[in-house]
């Protein structure tokens, strides 16, 4: 099978008609996409002049492809339009023009000539009950096609939530045994959770790859920590109302009119770790807490088990919606309480006899010795 | 009768002061836990403040708690050492009841404390077997209350001792999960001091030996009798 010479980063943007400007331009961006500072430019700019562009195949298993709607998204117009121009995104099912047999053969063609080369980006989750029939694509298992595509993969990146902790179709009771991909496949696997992640970390994510070949610096649970080493919280700009202790009680009140933090409204601000505060949505537009609606943590694990939303705890499992610890714990509390209280009132008429033989017990008019 | 009386007590020194110094930081320091911990929980407006630059009020709420994390932590950590170097009363073996006349007092304390039979019947000096059990349970709870609280600190510095506890994230689904379990064991804090308190009191009160004093100067009394 033919083997085509890939162009480098520089051509492909050639070909499309960049000036060198252009090219610089996108170089400086997709450097501080990545977090390297100026120093590290020449390095960028030289990656992007020698390394022939890789092969990039963008696979769709359990999704509401939010993901994809929000990559394409991305603020630098110029990132956005270049990455994925020069991605070379051989095969996604959203964005390619082919279709049928010929987008098959797209992807496999890929997967074959380019072993160790092509870098895969999954987003959904597989499912692993009924044999993988909830999820088939060209009449093979989301799992078989994931896992032969992972086989020869340069890096794997999970898309969203789905693809990295199982998103919604994983939550309680989980009816098509939704997985995440790391579960699944040895390879390394970088994580991008959200739902769906900021597009800017997104393309953040895959030019660090495509620069360096390999995984930005993760976390312990696999994720950037370029983004997702600081809460919501911790750069939240409603932080101040929160350390004064000025809270949001009602989604129509005063506190909210005012901006006042949403803590007390069930934010997941304080669990969550993600860069929507820092990076913001929609070229920086905004974000949800700037919005006026609470995070709800849609990129930590299992977030969707962990509501209602607008409640700062989760509802304790099996004793209806609004319990939660507090609930059980003061009925608990009260129970003890009251047992504690009965316990010394039966203690004083069961022992009555007892303290009574105590106190006869007791020396009776006892005195000190005086000093002679 | 009276000259009898005299003497029939002896005094046995049973908490040592580290133990004391232990105790007593702990209760301290486990009460203000609670209480801002609560807080943190269940968060009041601040009523006086108009904009945020005013107040620090749910900051200092929080700075206490995380204030008396680390000295509850620090000191649970000297009470660990003690239970190695300290009197046969404090020693960590006190607190592993597998012995089977261990199982036996327990059954007698629960005839005491519970069914309310009479509570002279011979018990160890230090702590009884059922309470050691609840102690030992207890410093389990220390631990875990320690190693969710550290680990949601860790978000909130650099410092080496807080990632330590990290681990636990993943393990317990993300931070949610992690103050969550947290919240939630504050309730185990609440129901001890109440049950560990009363209890104090009322053997205090049916065995008349100093039990509540015995934490305060170290002594407990016994009958010279039953003493070997
Ligand atoms: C007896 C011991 C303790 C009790 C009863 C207790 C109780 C609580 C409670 C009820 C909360 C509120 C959770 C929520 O937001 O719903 C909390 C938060 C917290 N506790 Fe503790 N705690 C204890 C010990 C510790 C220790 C040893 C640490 C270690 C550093 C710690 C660190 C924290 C942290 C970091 C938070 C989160 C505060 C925030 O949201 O900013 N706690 N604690
Ligand atoms: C003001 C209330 C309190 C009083 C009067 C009190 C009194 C006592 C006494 C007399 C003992 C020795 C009992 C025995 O001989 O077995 C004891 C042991 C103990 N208490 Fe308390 N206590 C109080 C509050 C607390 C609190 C709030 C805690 C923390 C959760 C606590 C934790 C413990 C522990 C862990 C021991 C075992 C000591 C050891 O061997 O390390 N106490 N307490
Ligand atoms: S990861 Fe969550 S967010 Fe992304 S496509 Fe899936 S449902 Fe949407
Ligand atoms: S709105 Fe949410 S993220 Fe912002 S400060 Fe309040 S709790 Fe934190």
């Amino acid at each position: 099978m033919s083997k085509p010479n890939r162009p480098t980063m520089w051509e492909a943007m050639q070909n499309k008609g960049y000036s060198r400007r252009d090219f610089l331009q996108y170089c400086s961006a997709a450097a501080a996409a990545i977090g390297v500072g100026s120093s590290g430019l020449s390095d960028v700019i030289h990656a992007m002049e020698t390394k022939a562009r890789p092969p990039v195949v963008w696979l769709h298993f359990q999704e509401c492809t939010c993901c994809s709607e929000s990559f394409i998204r991305s603020s630098h117009p110029i990132v956005a339009d270049v990455v994925l121009d020069y991605l070379s995104l051989d095969y996604s099912e959203t964005l390619q023009a082919a279709s049928g047999h010929q987008a098959e053969k797209c992807l496999w063609d890929t997967v074959n000539n380019y072993p160790g080369e092509y870098i895969l980006l999954v987003e959904g989750s597989i499912p692993s009950k009924g044999d993988g029939a909830y999820c088939m694509i060209g009449g093979r298992s989301a799992l078989s096609i994931l896992e032969e595509a992972a086989a020869g993969a340069m890096a794997v990146i999970a898309w969203g939530s789905c693809a990295s902790n199982g998103c919604v179709q994983s939550a309680n009771p989980n009816p098509t045994g939704a997985t995440s991909i790391d579960k699944l496949i040895d390879n390394p696997v970088i994580k991008v959770p959200g739902c769906p992640p900021i597009a800017d970390v997104m393309t953040g994510v895959v030019t660090h790859v495509l620069l360096y070949g390999g995984p930005p610096e993760l976390d312990n649970q696999g994720r950037p920590k370029e983004f997702y080493s600081r809460r919501v919280h911790d750069t939240c700009y409603r932080r101040p109302y929160y350390d004064a202790g000025l809270f949001v009680d009602s989604w129509d009140d005063e506190n909210a009119r005012k901006g006042y933090c949403l803590y007390k409204m069930g934010c997941r601000g304080p669990v969550t770790y993600n860069a929507c505060s820092v990076t913001r949505w929609n070229e920086g537009t905004s974000y949800p807490i700037q919005s006026g609606h609470g995070c709800i943590g849609c990129s930590e694990e299992g977030f969707w088990d962990n509501g209602p939303f607008y409640q700062h705890l989760a509802s304790f499992p099996g004793f209806g919606i609004e319990s939660t610890a507090d609930t059980i714990g003061t009925v608990l509390g009260i129970g003890t309480v009251a047992g504690v209280a009965a316990h010394a009132v039966t203690t004083n008429i069961r022992k009555r006899k007892l303290m009574k033989e105590t106190m006869d017990e007791s020396v009776q008019g006892a005195r000190v010795k005086r000093d002679k | 009768m009276d000259h009898e009386q005299v003497g029939r007590y002896r005094r046995i020194y049973v908490w040592e002061w580290p133990v004391r110094m232990y105790h007593w930081i702990n209760a301290i320091a486990v009460i203000l836990l609670i209480g801002t911990g609560y807080m943190i929980g269940n968060p009041q407006n601040t009523f006086y403040a108009a904009e945020a630059y005013q107040m620090y009020f749910f900051g200092t709420i929080r700075f206490v708690h995380f204030v008396c994390a680390f000295i509850f932590f620090f000191n649970f950590l000297v009470r660990i050492y003690w239970g190695f170097v300290g009197n046969r009363f404090s020693r960590w073996t006190n607190f592993i009841t597998f012995r089977k006349a261990q199982w036996k007092e327990m059954w007698d304390i629960l005839r005491v404390d519970i069914a309310q039979a009479d509570p002279r019947m011979h018990h160890k000096i230090g702590h009884n077997s059922l309470a050691a059990l609840v102690y030992f349970l207890s410093f389990l709870m220390f631990a875990f209350q320690s190693i969710t609280g550290f680990a949601m600190y860790a978000a909130n510095t650099t410092a080496m001792l807080p990632r330590m506890f990290t681990f636990i994230k993943p393990i317990m689904g993300g931070d949610f999960g992690v103050r969550q379990w947290h919240h939630a064991g504050m309730w185990f804090f609440i129901l001890f001091t109440i049950v560990h308190v009363y209890l104090v009191f009322y053997h205090d009160y049916v065995e008349g030996r100093g039990t509540t004093s015995s934490m305060i100067g170290g002594w407990k009394f016994e009958r010279k009798d039953i003493l070997e």
